[in-house]
């Protein structure tokens, strides 16, 4: 049985549906990629996931249980499991980096401080930010924040870590150090559904693909088969647009 | 103005002074203790505001009809049902605790809306980060909104309170010895309108105008030191 | 205790509460009126006159918004007599708070003239508009679609500090209220039933000034 399994999940957005009827399922340690044009609800299937947008229908699974995002017991269940980084970062601009790290593991999950400093400060260093602790956000780089981000998520030990386009609002120079962090992470077995533009990274790095438009999955597969050779029409018109750079 | 000089002395009096003094820190507590007292209950219902559930509709019903009502009856209108009310309750309160109470509902209703302004201004990403962190709605507001939302609070709020100041004028009409009521006392024991009024007016001036331009100091510091 | 709100013995007072409310309505209008004739003068003069009576109209405007309004009346209507003049209660709360509007307006209108932009005037100028044309069509309109929305507020608020006249026994809507309350002593119906008037009230002159500012002004109000 899948490790994540999503069913026939519909959302609206007001009166948009965002998603409509999607179905996926991921295994555990894979990297599951999500593209498609903007507006295709990929952001969506994130924000329902993690809660920040309730579901109209459908059904999701993790791990053998059923989750409902619409039932509070069921919510912070999946919130204690899944983490989410943003494409705007979201960093506690009221704290330094530290505590953005170590507030929700201390506050939330209740764990020992000691060990949650210094597992922030292990985490830090991973992403390259060991000299930072004692910076505000507004201090660094949108790399170096986003990275941030990412060892926030990380510091939550989530079962899954949901991406969200999260080298879109970054310059140029800075979206690789970002992606090689991901490419870390995905080396070492942790499970992430990604949401990017960045097409190379996502052919390189996922275990599966799958491209969404207009709220619908139009297919999956494996990523060397979505970018050579697409079986839709639409996907092949997608990644033709995009691989013309 | 001859007989007003004449009367100087008199009227500078020890226990007049004293009398004025003592009325004119009432003046202040009244404001304060009703602002703070305000501020508390306008935090609840900023709050309550701004949550989502149906469960809670009622009470944000509630709220908002709250909110709307006493930003728009005179004060005097306000103090004359809190006196009745707890006369024909049978509640024996002070008539200070009575006026209190009348500054804490107006307050309530107008802080609500500075804080629910507050809250607004910090960005919704905030919000959204804390959510998925399984931060519940009482600990986004202690560790990350407030923190970030009290520079936005204070100036206006602070503003507010200087600006009842003026409004606990007409406590004196239940009997509450602030300033304004002091001045009658001293106008009915003989000295001349013009000195007593004239010298309950300066008083309010110089409670009232320091404290606005220390919240303007306020307003320029915090507006400086915020992020972004 | 055995306190039972008994509203059937406020309904016959309703109108005189009404005509209470209306009088309430004049007293406000026309110290608007009054405050604006002087906050217009007194903007005119901090903004292009010379530094004395700049000086005195700060003066005038700093101790006016930070003493009461209540304490204000109070001298007219006390001390004024020592120096032979004699004012009713109705013209001592008149005088009042027209004193005290102006001063309120003249930082207002301040903050309108401030607002009118040279590149505006410049562009006006280089079209061929004579320097009263100027004003009517290029500066007026811009700042009347500044100020309306503080002005109306103002007026909102005006309205609810004529309640304070009740004090010198003028009949406004709480002077009415102190009436009834002391002939039927059923004073949380009055008092309650002069509240919902006065929410009414400000909450239909909200209404007709947003619409007035939205269509005239094309100023963005808000009602609640």
């Amino acid at each position: 049985m899948p490790y994540l399994d999503i069913a026939e999940l519909c959302a609206d957005y007001g009166s948009q549906r965002v998603l409509n009827r999607v179905s996926l399922t991921a295994e555990k340690g894979q990297m599951l990629g999500l593209i498609g044009p903007s507006g295709s609800g990929k952001s969506s299937l994130l924000r329902v996931l993690i809660g920040l947008l309730p579901p109209a229908s459908g059904r999701v699974t993790f791990a053998g249980r059923a989750i409902d995002q619409r039932n509070p017991a069921d919510l912070r269940h999946v919130r204690d499991r899944f983490a989410i980084v943003f494409q705007q970062f979201n960093l506690f601009q009221n704290m330094t980096v530290f505590d953005n790290v170590t507030i929700a593991p201390i506050k939330i999950k209740k764990r020992p401080k000691a060990e949650v400093a210094a597992e922030a400060e292990g985490l830090l260093a991973k992403v390259g930010l060991a000299d930072k602790l004692k910076s505000y956000p507004d201090e660094l780089s949108g790399g170096q924040q986003q990275r941030v981000a990412i060892a926030r998520a990380l510091a939550l030990r989530p079962e899954v870590l949901l991406l969200d386009e999260v080298t879109a609002s970054l310059d140029p120079e800075l979206v690789s150090e970002v992606l090689d962090t991901i490419r870390l992470l995905a080396s070492e077995g942790m499970t992430i559904l990604v949401v990017s533009h960045e097409m190379a990274f996502i052919r390189e790095v996922s275990s599966k693909v799958a491209f969404l438009a207009g709220g619908m999955v139009v297919e999956t597969g494996d990523p060397r088969q979505i970018f050579d050779a697409p079986r839709e029409a639409r996907t092949r018109d997608f990644v033709s647009k995009i691989l013309r750079h | 103005m001859q007989s007003l000089l004449q009367e100087l002395p008199e009227f500078l009096g020890y226990y007049n002074l004293y009398f004025l003094i003592e009325a004119a820190l009432t003046t202040v507590a009244l404001s304060a203790i009703g602002c703070i007292f305000g501020a508390l209950a306008g935090f609840t219902i900023a709050i309550l505001r701004h949550t989502c559930t149906w469960v809670l509709l009622l009470p944000r019903i509630f709220a908002v009809i709250f909110t709307e009502f006493f930003r728009r009856v005179p004060f005097l209108v306000t103090l004359m049902l809190c006196f009745f009310s707890f006369q024909l309750a049978g509640i024996d309160l002070s008539l200070f605790a009575v006026a209190a109470v009348s500054v804490a509902l107006i307050a309530s209703a107008f802080l609500a809306e500075i804080m629910r302004a507050g809250l607004e201004s910090v960005h919704r990403n905030q919000w959204d980060a804390a959510a998925s962190m399984n931060f519940g709605l009482i600990g986004t507001i202690v560790h990350i909104i407030l923190p970030q939302a009290w520079k936005v609070i204070l100036p206006p709020a602070f503003g507010f309170f200087v600006l009842f100041i003026k409004d606990t004028a007409l406590a004196s009409q239940i009997g509450v010895i602030e300033l304004t009521y002091a001045g009658k006392v001293l106008n009915n024991k003989g000295f001349s309108a013009a000195l007593v009024f004239g010298t309950v007016l300066f008083l309010y001036f110089a409670i009232s105008y320091p404290l606005s331009r220390l919240g303007a100091y306020l307003e320029r510091r915090l507006a400086l030191s915020r992020h972004r | 205790m055995g306190y039972t709100l008994q509203y059937g013995q406020i309904w016959p007072y309703l109108p005189a509460l009404l005509s209470g409310a209306w009088l309430s309505l004049q007293i406000a209008f026309l110290a608007f009126c009054g405050g604006l004739f002087i906050g217009t003068a007194g903007a005119a003069f901090l903004t292009f006159g010379p530094i004395w009576i700049a000086r005195s109209v700060r003066a005038y405007v700093v101790f006016f918004t930070n003493t009461p309004q209540l304490v204000q009346i109070y001298f007219l209507y006390f001390a004024l007599p020592d120096v032979g003049i004699l004012l009713s209660s109705y013209g001592a709360v008149l005088l009042g708070m027209t004193i005290n509007a102006g001063a309120y307006l003249v930082e207002i209108q301040r903050a309108g003239f401030a607002s009118r932009r040279a590149s505006e005037m410049e562009a006006a100028e280089t079209l061929g508009f004579t320097r009263w044309q100027q004003i009517r069509y290029v500066i007026l309109p811009h700042i009347a679609h500044t100020l309306f929305p503080p002005l109306s507020n103002h007026y909102i608020l005006m309205t609810l500090g004529t309640s304070m006249a009740a004090i010198f026994g003028v009949e406004e809507l709480t002077g009415v209220a102190f009436n009834v309350n002391s002939r039927t002593f059923r004073s949380i119906e009055v008092f309650s039933v002069t509240a919902l008037i006065y929410v009414l009230m400000t909450l239909a002159a909200s209404t007709v000034l947003a619409l007035l500012g939205r269509s005239l002004f094309r100023a963005r109000m808000r009602v609640i």
